[in-house]
């Protein structure tokens, strides 16, 4: 007789010739009159505008990750709130870690700059015939290629 | 492949039935665009709220063109919006029907001297199946609206019309 699994692989197969069947019902029923308006993004009635590939620039990404550690760390301050008063010392010391591993994380964002919109230009180095590479980011490099 | 848009010569207990089947699932779930645009808006949520419910109908709100069969176009058609309502009107999937509810929609409505802003009538944009009279219509009156489109529904047929 049946197994267990076998009662699975039957729900299996019925579930996918219903959904099978679902899309040839339409297939063969449906109207196919398909024409540009009809096939343009719907935008709430608006003209779509250019692609949905746009590029978003990359300094969310960091402002979006530190969001994230954030959040996960509000996650875990709820149910440590609820058993605070049971756990006593041990619970505030034990959170008191945690808080300043991030904190420290954050201070790094904060102190290399990585919170600031707008990012300062980058130093690029450049090479100056008979000097050879100038870097102002360097000064130290410079006076070797003098020397 | 695309049945419903074929047509047929001659008509037999097939295809009547088959009309039959089909008109009955479609006027009994005419799902609707979920869009107002004027008082009439208020009127067609108060037919959808629980004193009028016009879900026992099959009429749900969708938020998406792509799953809508029938658009109730309630209230002013400004120009600025008839443009969108043409947009929305494609981007239906077909067959679809359109009820213009209320004066502003049927005809321009208070606007249709003066209404420089207004469209004189949501059928110079789509084409409509039912029109409900009102400034606004009651909830009964746009209810009677969509038995008229389900009795529309209900005699459509796959077969040829015969020219008498």
């Amino acid at each position: 007789m049946l197994t267990d699994f076998g009662r699975i692989l039957i729900f299996l197969l019925i579930g996918a010739v219903f959904t099978a069947g679902g899309f040839v019902g339409a297939w063969l029923l449906r109207p196919r009159r398909p024409y540009p308006g009809k096939l343009s993004t719907y935008e709430c009635g608006e003209e779509p505008i250019g692609n949905s590939w746009v590029k978003f620039n990359i300094r969310f990404y960091v402002v979006a990750l530190i969001f994230l550690v954030f959040d996960v760390e509000v996650v875990f301050l709820f149910p440590w709130a609820l058993v605070f008063k049971s756990f006593g010392m041990f619970a505030f010391i034990e959170m008191v870690v945690f808080l300043a591993i991030l904190i420290v994380g954050y201070a790094y964002v904060w102190v290399k700059g990585d919170l600031d919109w707008d990012k300062p230009e980058p130093k690029v180095s450049r090479y100056v015939k008979g000097v050879g590479v100038v870097s102002d980011d360097a000064p130290e490099m410079n006076e070797h290629a003098a020397a | 492949m695309g049945l419903l848009d074929k047509q047929f010569d001659n008509s037999n207990i097939v295809i009547t039935s088959l009309d039959n089947l089909l008109n009955w699932a479609r006027l009994s779930s005419l799902w609707q665009m979920q869009f107002g645009l004027a008082c009439c808006a208020i009127e067609m949520m108060a037919a959808s709220a629980s004193n009028f419910d016009m879900m026992r109908f099959g009429v749900i709100p969708r938020a998406t063109p792509r799953q809508c069969d029938v658009m109730i176009v309630s209230g002013t058609v400004t120009l600025k919006m008839a443009s969108r309502i043409k947009r929305l009107y494609d981007q239906m999937s077909e067959p679809r029907y359109v009820i213009s509810m209320g004066s502003c929609s049927n005809c321009g409505g208070p606007y249709w001297e003066h209404g420089y802003h207004v469209l004189k009538g949501v059928d110079r944009v789509i084409p409509v199946d039912v029109y409900v009279p009102g400034c606004p219509p009651r909830p009964e009156a746009l209810i009677e609206g969509l038995m008229k489109l389900q009795e529309k529904v209900r005699n459509e047929s796959l077969a040829k019309k015969k020219i008498a």
